[in-house]
């Protein structure tokens, strides 16, 4: 019995669908941001695993991959929250089904 | 990797991760949801050091556990009338059709591939070589998000400034 590269695979899977329905499903916009946050670090994880698994000529490259994935979630989750305390100075609100502005 | 304390320790970990995953789903109060969204972190960094990567496992828990969470619980406490709660929007049922789409597509095609594993076994460490390809091979990259990045703090502290009091100088 061992842990191959397929469990971690089905682990990120599973992780990047519960991501996606916070990211569709959710009301309030933070929520929104968790998902996307759990869809970063799905990927992230089978960035790792396949590092970890696969042949390769520079298996670390993977690793690199993901601290520039962080990097770029650190920054996205930075903006987005901030855009999200300005949507709710001038509308009142942060939820998504309000802010409507661009509908017609 | 035959080890029985791996198995034990990427089930239990694995278990912590999807279980908090679902946590921030069902929960019904926003700062519970960011709770378990920490414990979602923290089960991947365990997952990561079975992996063998220890830079990335200190990494996900400085960062995610330790900035990317309080920016979360910051947002949520800075808009007090919005309230606290966690729920679905009309798109429920679609979403859960769509995510259930997504993730069989994925588990299917992870377990029907035939991967290219080596068996080169785990990494001794990491940190050393992770730092010589960031300034050496991805040297550009590199540089190019620490533009990203100061362009995005500048960014949030503009766009969060308070509007200046009208003066007349």
């Amino acid at each position: 019995m061992s842990v191959d590269l397929e469990h971690y695979l089905i682990v990120g899977a599973i992780l990047f669908a519960i991501g996606l329905y916070l990211t569709v499903a959710k009301r309030n916009f933070v929520g929104v941001l968790m998902g996307i946050e759990m869809m970063f670090n799905a990927v992230n994880l089978t960035f790792i695993a396949f590092s970890r698994f696969a042949e390769s000529d520079q298996p670390l490259a993977g690793h690199v991959f993901v601290v520039f994935v962080i990097t770029v979630a650190a920054a996205e989750a930075a903006t987005a929250l901030a855009l999200a305390v300005m949507v709710y100075r001038t509308r009142d609100t942060i939820n998504v089904d309000e802010i409507d502005l661009l509908k017609w | 990797m035959d080890d029985t304390g791996v198995v034990i320790a990427f089930y239990v970990l694995a278990a912590m991760t999807i279980g908090s995953a679902l946590a921030v789903v069902v929960v019904r109060n926003l700062i519970h949801a960011v709770v378990a969204l920490i414990g979602t972190f923290a089960g991947l960094a365990g997952l990561y050091v079975t992996l063998s990567a220890d830079f990335i496992a200190i990494t996900q828990i400085l960062i995610y556990i330790g900035a990317i969470s309080i920016l979360f619980l910051f947002a949520i406490v800075l808009t007090p009338q919005s309230g606290r709660g966690n729920q679905e929007s009309f798109l429920r049922f679609p979403a859960l059709a769509l995510s259930g789409l997504v993730g069989a597509v994925l588990i299917y095609v992870a377990v029907d591939t035939q991967w290219n594993l080596s068996d080169r076994g785990d990494f001794q460490e990491t940190t050393g070589t992770i730092g010589e390809l960031l300034l050496d091979t991805y040297v550009l990259p590199f540089e190019i998000a620490s533009v990203l990045l100061l362009v995005a703090v500048l960014g949030s502290i503009i766009l969060v400034r308070p509007e200046p009091a009208e003066e007349d100088d």
